[in-house]
C-alpha cells in the first residue's frame, strides 16, 4: 500500500500542467472558471488542440488513436484538466458512442466515425431519454421500422445535451415491439441533418440552454447504421454507461470550486471581515474539503483496482462515485452563494461585455447553483445509484 | 499508488482474522467480560503467540518492523470482532511512546514484556479539564534531587485498572495551558502514592479515574525530554487516531453485514423488510459512509509516514472528521433498521453501536477535529 505517485506520473502531471498552461486559449478558461457556458467555437477549438497533441481520445485504443497511458495516467490527465480548468472532451463522441463503435461496430464504421470523433468533425449527441422514459430507460418507444435498406425511425427524445451543435446522434430505438422490455432495442446511428428531425430547445432553471427535444418524423435512416446487432441495443447502452465510472466523481471539478470559493472568501466582506475568517463558514468549507479528500481517495482505491486488475469486475467502492461526488459538487455551489449572500440576485443582463466588471464574477453564481441541481439527477439519478448498491453491492 | 496489501500482509490478516474468528464470537466475547479484570488472558497469549503483540517494534528490540499498514489491518480486525483486550493501551500507544521515544535502557526494560504477553500499558493522559487538548495538563511532576513527584488526577484511562506500567503525561514547568513543560512518565501500576478506582466503560472495555500523590519516580522514568514531549505525544497520540479509524471501519463493516443481514431475512407483510425500497436507500448510504471511511483510515494510515507534522496532524484530523460522521451515521442507522431488538443488549448490533460511539469521543470527535482542520486552512 502506497499513496505516493512515481516519479514518472509525478513529471506527467507536470507535463500535462504545463500543456494545459500554453495552450488552454484564456478566455475559455476565464469563462469556465465562472460557471458561463462556452460557445460551440470555443470547445471545439480547444479539443482541436487537444487532438492536434494526441490527447483528444487518449483512453482509446492506441490503433484507433488512443496513447496507451495507465489508467493512473488517465486519472491525473482528467484532474489536471478538470482543475485548470478546460473543456473535457465532449463525452458523447469520445467517452461514450467511440468505445461502442470500436467495441461492437465493423471495420467500415470505425473507419467512417471514429477519426471523425477525434477530430470533432462530428459533433455527436445522445438519444436515449424520452418523456416517458427516464430512469425507467427501458420502457422507451422511439421505434426503428426496417423498410427495405432503410429504417425508418419515429418518436421523441429528451434531455438531449448540445443537440443544437449536433452532426450526428446515437440513438436507442425500438426495433421489436413484441420482445420484452429490454430485448427489443437496437443502437442505431444517424444525421442530425436527415429529413424528418427537429430539434427544439429546452430552457434550464438557470436561464441556459443546453438540453433540448428532439423530434424523429419519418426519419430514413440507411439500414447499415446500425451498430452492433439488431435488437441487442441495450447490451450497448449497459456498457457505454459503465464505461465511465471514475470521471463522473469530477473531483478536480470540485478542488477547482473549492479554490474559488477560498479566493472570493478572502474578498467578499461579512460583519466586517472577509466571510473566510467567519469560523462557521470555515468549518462548513473545511467539511467539504474532507468529504471530498475522501471522495479522491475512493476515486483513487478503484484506478488502482482497475490499474492492476482490469476494468472487468468493478469495485464495490465505485458506486459510491457518483452520489458523493454529486452532492459535493451541489454543496461547493452552496458555499459560493453563501459567500456572496445578496450580490447572488442581479441576474446577468449584461451578459459577458465586460461593461460591469465589479459584478461580473457575481453573475453565474446562482445560476451555477441552479444549474448543479442536475449533477444527482443525470447519469443515473442518486436514487437509482442507491438501487443499484443495494442490489449488486449489498444483495438485497 | 497502490490499495492493495502484500503477500505478507494478507497472510497477516488471514491469520488473526482466523484466531478471532475461532475464539472471539459473540458468546465467547460475553465469557471475557466476566474474567478478572474484564479481557481474556488466554485471547492475549494466542495474540502474542502469533506475533500480533510484537508488530510494530523492530526486529532489534525482538520484534518484526511492521508498519502503518499492518497495524491497520490488525486493528480492523479488532474492531469487526469488538475485541476488549488492551491492544491500543498496550501495543499501539505503549509501544508507541517506547518506539519513538525511549531510551535504549528503557525499550530493554518495557518492550520484551508488551511482545510476550506478560505485560499491558496504560496511557494517564486526560484530565478533569482538559477535554481534548494534549497539552492541557495539570499534573505536575516536580524535580525532587534526580528524581520526580508526580501530583495530579488523571481519568477514563483505558486499561488503567489492570496495567501494569502507566505512562502518565505531567507538567514539569509552566501553566496548565503552556505547550512547553510537558513529560511523559513510566510509572509502576503499583507505585506508592497511586489510588485507582476501576470501572467498565460504555463499551465493555475497562478504564479507571487513578490519582496521583507524591508519586515517586527515578530521573529514568522520564520517556525523551521530560521539559518538552508535546510533539512525542501528539505523534504517538496520532498513531493511536489512526489506529482507532482503523478500528472503526471494521466495526463499521460488520454493522453493515450484521444489518444486511437481518433486512434479508427480517418478514414484516409477509416479505423480508429488505425488500422495501427506503430500507435498501438507508443500507446504500451506510455502504457509501462506510466506503468513505475506509479512504480516509488509508489515507490517514499512509499519513502517519508524512515527514511534515503539521501535514499528518492535518491529514488524520480529516480522517477522524470522517470517520466520526460516518460511524455515527452507520452505528445509528443499523440500529434503527434492527428496530427493537437493536435496543437490546442481548443483540449483536447495539454493542457495535456503543464501540463506534466511544471511538468518537476519543482523542478528539467530529467537532475538534474539523475545527482543527479550519483553523490550519483546510486540505485543498
Amino acid at each position: 500500500m502506497d499513496l505516493a505517485f512515481t516519479k514518472e506520473e509525478v513529471a506527467f502531471r507536470e507535463e500535462v500542467r504545463a500543456f494545459f498552461r500554453d495552450n488552454v486559449p484564456p478566455d475559455t478558461r476565464r469563462k469556465m472558471q465562472e460557471g458561463r457556458h462556452l460557445s460551440k467555437e470555443e470547445m471545439v477549438t480547444w479539443w482541436r488542440i487537444l487532438n492536434k497533441k494526441g490527447w483528444g481520445v487518449s483512453h482509446w485504443p492506441k490503433e484507433y488513436g488512443g496513447t496507451g497511458w495507465t489508467s493512473v495516467q488517465h486519472y491525473i490527465f482528467n484532474e489536471e484538466l478538470q482543475a485548470y480548468p478546460a473543456p473535457q472532451p465532449l463525452a458523447f463522441g469520445v467517452s461514450m458512442v467511440g468505445p461502442v463503435i470500436y467495441t461492437f461496430g465493423n471495420e467500415e464504421q470505425k473507419k467512417q466515425y471514429l477519426p471523425r470523433i477525434a477530430s470533432v468533425d462530428d459533433w455527436w449527441c445522445q438519444g436515449f431519454s424520452e418523456p416517458g422514459s427516464g430512469s425507467d430507460l427501458a420502457s422507451l418507444r422511439t421505434k426503428a421500422e426496417r423498410k427495405g435498406d432503410k429504417w425508418i425511425i419515429n418518436g421523441q427524445k429528451t434531455w438531449t445535451t448540445l443537440a443544437q451543435h449536433a452532426d450526428m446522434i446515437f440513438c436507442l430505438c425500438r426495433t421489436d415491439p413484441s420482445a420484452k422490455k429490454q430485448m427489443g432495442i437496437s443502437f442505431i446511428v444517424f444525421s442530425m441533418k436527415s429529413k424528418g428531425v427537429t430539434v427544439r430547445p429546452i430552457q434550464t432553471i438557470d436561464g441556459g440552454v443546453e438540453v433540448n427535444e428532439v423530434f424523429f418524423d419519418n426519419v430514413e435512416v440507411p439500414i447499415e447504421n446500425l451498430i452492433g446487432e439488431e435488437n441487442k441495443g441495450w447490451d450497448y447502452a449497459k456498457f457505454l454507461l459503465g464505461n465511465e465510472r471514475t470521471g463522473i466523481a469530477r473531483v478536480g471539478v470540485s478542488k477547482e470550486r473549492l479554490r474559488r470559493i477560498k479566493e472570493l472568501a478572502s474578498k467578499v466582506e461579512s460583519g466586517g471581515r472577509p466571510v473566510i475568517q467567519d469560523p462557521t463558514f470555515r468549518e462548513k468549507l473545511s467539511a467539504c474539503e474532507i468529504e471530498l479528500k475522501a471522495l479522491e481517495l475512493t476515486q483513487l482505491r478503484v484506478v488502482a483496482d482497475e490499474g492492476k486488475h482490469g476494468k472487468g469486475k468493478p469495485n464495490p467502492a465505485s458506486s459510491v462515485l457518483k452520489i458523493k461526488g454529486s452532492e459535493i459538487q451541489q454543496t461547493t455551489t452552496e458555499l459560493l452563494m453563501e459567500v456572496i449572500g445578496p450580490f447572488a440576485a442581479p441576474y446577468d443582463v449584461h451578459g459577458d461585455d465586460g461593461s460591469n466588471e465589479a459584478m461580473d464574477w457575481t453573475a453565474q453564481i446562482a445560476p451555477s447553483y441552479f444549474n448543479n441541481r442536475k449533477v444527482s439527477i443525470y447519469g443515473g439519478s442518486n436514487e437509482i445509484q442507491r438501487n443499484i448498491i443495494a442490489k449488486a453491492v449489498l444483495g438485497l | 499508488m497502490d490499495f492493495d496489501l502484500s503477500e505478507e500482509q494478507r497472510l497477516l490478516k488471514e491469520s488473526i482474522d482466523g484466531l478471532l474468528t475461532d475464539s472471539y464470537d459473540f458468546e465467547q466475547r460475553k465469557k471475557y467480560m466476566q474474567e478478572k479484570g474484564g479481557w481474556s488472558k488466554a485471547v492475549w497469549s494466542k495474540l502474542a503467540e502469533q506475533g500480533l503483540l510484537g508488530l510494530p517494534f523492530t526486529e532489534a528490540d525482538g520484534g518484526f518492523g511492521a508498519g502503518g499498514v499492518e497495524t491497520m489491518i490488525v486493528m480492523e480486525a479488532l474492531g469487526k470482532a469488538l475485541v476488549l483486550e488492551p491492544y491500543l493501551a498496550t501495543v499501539v500507544i505503549g509501544g508507541g511512546f517506547l518506539r519513538h521515544g525511549g531510551s535504549a535502557e528503557q525499550k530493554a526494560a518495557h518492550i520484551p514484556g508488551i511482545i510476550d504477553g506478560s505485560k499491558t500499558f496504560a496511557f494517564a493522559q486526560l484530565e478533569k479539564n482538559s477535554r481534548y487538548d494534549l497539552f492541557d495538563v495539570a499534573t505536575t511532576a516536580k524535580k525532587k534531587g534526580s528524581a520526580y513527584v508526580i501530583d495530579g488526577e488523571k481519568f477514563v484511562v483505558l486499561n488503567g485498572e489492570n496495567a501494569d506500567t502507566l505512562i502518565v503525561t505531567a507538567r514539569t514547568k509552566g501553566e496548565r495551558r503552556d505547550r512547553n513543560g510537558i513529560g511523559v512518565f513510566l510509572v509502576p501500576a503499583n507505585a506508592k502514592g497511586i489510588s485507582k478506582k476501576g470501572y467498565p466503560t460504555q463499551d465493555g472495555l475497562h478504564a479507571a479515574d487513578i490519582s496521583f500523590t507524591g508519586v515517586e519516580v527515578g530521573s529514568d522514568a522520564a520517556i525523551g525530554n521530560p521539559e518538552d514531549a508535546l510533539d512525542l505525544i501528539e505523534r504517538v497520540v496520532d498513531e493511536a487516531r489512526v489506529a482507532l479509524c482503523a478500528e472503526a471501519v471494521g466495526a463499521m463493516d460488520e454493522s453493515l453485514k450484521e444489518t444486511v443481514e437481518y433486512i434479508k431475512t427480517r418478514k414484516q407483510f409477509g416479505v423480508a423488510i429488505g425488500s422495501f425500497q427506503s430500507l435498501q436507500h438507508r443500507a446504500s448510504d451506510m455502504f457509501v459512509a462506510a466506503e468513505q471511511a475506509r479512504s480516509m483510515s488509508m489515507f490517514a494510515t499512509m499519513a502517519g509516514d508524512f515527514a511534515d507534522a503539521k501535514e499528518r496532524a492535518s491529514a488524520i484530523a480529516a480522517a477522524k472528521v470522517q470517520i466520526g460522521k460516518s460511524l455515527k451515521f452507520v452505528g445509528q442507522q443499523s440500529i434503527q433498521l434492527h428496530g427493537g431488538i437493536g435496543m437490546t443488549m442481548e443483540a449483536k448490533i447495539g454493542h457495535y453501536f456503543k464501540r463506534l460511539t466511544m471511538i468518537e469521543n476519543t482523542f478528539g470527535d467530529t467537532e475538534y477535529h474539523l475545527r482543527r482542520v479550519a483553523d490550519a486552512g483546510g486540505l485543498i
